[in-house]
């Protein structure tokens, strides 16, 4: 330990400040720190720029919104676009209530699906050698490059053929079966000591019940985190290409409607993207230490 | 004989598993796998929704796509140009952007990481990208660079051919701080100290050394769950130029495989020629992760 410190002094004899934190690893030098807090600085900036001009659009009342030249911030903010939002949509043939239903619903029972039917499938390949496991795990994992804008057509050729179109199914279906929760609650599974499962065998569990009585406790941050993968996915779903029917769309689309409709309605449609991005943000940033410990077992094994 | 009794033993012992993953694993057969067996089946044929079963045609699709058709060589062109620019810049980003934050104090490092993961978890801000690219004199840009008295009139960002390229480029960087970057920044965090100290004893002297020698080969499992995913990510690139440009684009500046399938899949119909398309795509996308795993395979080995 001393000798590392000693090592650090002698090549790089300046660094105080990071090395206080970090005292093992190597610190940056002054002007490496200022190049690097920059260059975040500026990249946060530029990630950020969309949320503050959707929040800060929505927030102008509409002579603003029409000034010229187009000002970067609010002068008398005002929930007018929030209210005329819910003008626009009364409007609607369907109300909005029902897109909202349609969205929560299909929100909510997707992500309950996935989030019990890949656990119980994670366990055993985790944990278990069974003949064609190896095989089957495999394919999960490569299936992770099957992205929908390759199986956007063939999915809904299958559909059509099997009557999903304009229903729910066609919605939840691609969305529970896809590989990414899989595969990481199989990889945040096999973290959990075999030990504790063989005493548990011992004794007596039947492998379900070592499922539930073991298992989910131990994997409480991955689950988490397929909860806010699948919450997110299925909240922003527009559903276009399988629902048609009025009654069932979905409230991205809903909005997207509202946004399509040019300049004048631009602060309606910026207050719909506030509220649309709310939910998922927010619940991100409550569980995010979670979500970060399962990230740090989504790696790909040779 | 007696080898084929011990697999039926075997399967019987792990029954419990086979129950436990056939939900997931149909699911999985039925929404995944199927898509791009039918997609391949399909391409050979002229399949148009209405005459069931389709006209077996051959290599039609395929000789038509790669010798007749001069869009698609339009689409593929700018397909490979997206992705070899947006593919390996956003992979190298993320992965510099979660070094340079992995050191940062924890609440800093979380603030960081919720900035560049925010566009991910809200689905469909980038609309909001249309009003700053607006060709109009209320866009952001225009405005901003009339201010400054480099342009004399607005510049149509969305639909002159040498910009639509560069812009959906800018939009899909700001998006691509998925998954891969949430992995890497917890991959990062799981490197033992002890790591850096043996390191520095064996004389690594600054921190390039100490990224390229000890920090990316221990981090070989994440650094290939990122090349998936941003591979998967750079080749389906699509809804967003749809949805800042529209379609068709002008003089097909901005088309892509992923716009061109949705074009013969839910415009035209002719959904053998859409599964040609996807199966190729399908193709591209598994040879170039092949080689980038080998790549990865190699350094991180070494």
């Amino acid at each position: 330990m001393s000798k590392v410190k000693a090592a650090a002094v002698v090549a790089e004899p300046k660094k105080l400040k990071v090395r206080k934190r970090q005292k093992e690893a190597i610190a940056r030098t002054w002007w490496g720190n200022f190049f690097v807090f920059l260059f975040l600085g500026l990249m946060a900036a530029f990630m950020l720029l969309p949320f503050y001009y959707a929040i800060v659009q929505s927030l102008k009342p509409l002579e603003e919104i029409f000034a010229y030249p187009p000002k970067f911030y609010v002068v008398r903010p005002s929930f007018n676009n929030f209210r005329s939002l819910g003008i626009l949509t009364d409007s609607l043939w369907i109300p909005l209530s029902r897109a909202i239903f349609n969205t929560v619903f299909v929100t909510l029972a997707g992500t309950v699906a996935n989030v019990v039917i890949s656990s119980l499938a994670a366990f055993p390949f985790a944990k278990y050698t069974f003949p064609g496991s190896r095989f089957m795990s495999t394919l999960i994992t490569k299936a992770l490059l099957f992205t929908g804008a390759v199986t956007a057509v063939p999915q809904y050729l299958l559909m059509a053929k099997t009557g999903m179109i304009n229903t729910y199914w066609a919605l939840l279906g691609p969305a529970v079966a896809g590989p990414m929760g899989m595969f990481l609650l199989k990889n945040f599974m096999s973290q959990i000591s075999t030990t504790i499962l063989e005493a548990a065998e011992l004794d007596g569990a039947t492998i379900p019940r070592i499922w539930w009585q073991i298992i989910l406790p131990n994997v409480k941050p991955a689950v988490l985190t397929l909860i806010i993968l699948c919450f997110q996915s299925l909240w922003n779903m527009t559903g276009g290409q399988v629902i048609y029917e009025e009654k069932l769309k979905l409230l991205p689309t809903i909005l997207n409607q509202i946004s399509a409709s040019g300049i004048a309605y631009s602060g309606a449609a910026a207050a719909a993207s506030v509220i649309l991005m709310l939910p998922p943000l927010v619940f991100y940033i409550v569980v995010q230490s979670r979500v970060l410990e399962t990230m740090a077992h989504a790696g790909i094994d040779k | 004989m007696a080898k084929r009794n011990n697999l039926g033993r075997d399967i019987k012992r792990h029954s419990v598993c086979y129950f436990m993953v056939a939900p997931y694993m149909l699911l999985f057969l039925f929404f995944i796998l199927a898509p791009i067996l039918i997609a391949f089946v399909f391409s050979f044929t002229d399949f148009n929704m209405v005459q069931f079963p389709p006209d077996f045609s051959g290599l039609d699709n395929y000789i038509r796509i790669f010798l007749e058709d001069d869009d698609f060589l339009i689409a593929l062109r700018n397909t490979f140009v997206l992705a070899c620019v947006t593919g390996p810049l956003s992979y190298f980003a993320c992965l510099f952007l979660a070094w340079f934050i992995n050191e940062l104090s924890p609440l800093l490092r979380a603030f960081f990481t919720v900035c560049f993961y925010a566009p991910t978890i809200s689905g469909t801000l980038y609309v909001m990208w249309g009003f700053m690219f607006s060709g109009d004199q209320y866009g952001l840009l225009n405005n901003l660079l009339m201010n400054l008295g480099i342009l004399s009139e607005p510049y149509q960002w969305l639909t002159n051919t040498e910009s639509m390229l560069p812009i959906i480029m800018v939009v899909q960087i700001w998006m691509s701080f998925g998954s891969a970057f949430l992995s890497f920044v917890a991959g990062l965090q799981g490197i033992p100290r002890s790591l850096y100290e043996a390191g520095s004893v064996d004389g690594v002297r600054n921190r390039w050394q100490e990224l390229f020698y000890l920090t990316l080969p221990s981090m070989g499992p994440q650094l290939l769950f990122g090349a998936v995913m941003q591979i998967a990510a750079a080749f389906s690139i699509g809804a967003t130029i749809t949805a800042l440009m529209g379609y068709p684009t002008t003089d097909n500046a901005a088309l892509t495989i992923v716009t061109y399938i949705s074009d013969f899949g839910s415009i035209r119909y002719e959904m053998g020629y859409a599964c040609a398309l996807s199966f190729i795509l399908f193709v591209m996308i598994i040879a170039v992760h092949w080689v980038v795993e080998h790549v990865i395979n190699k350094y991180a080995s070494a």
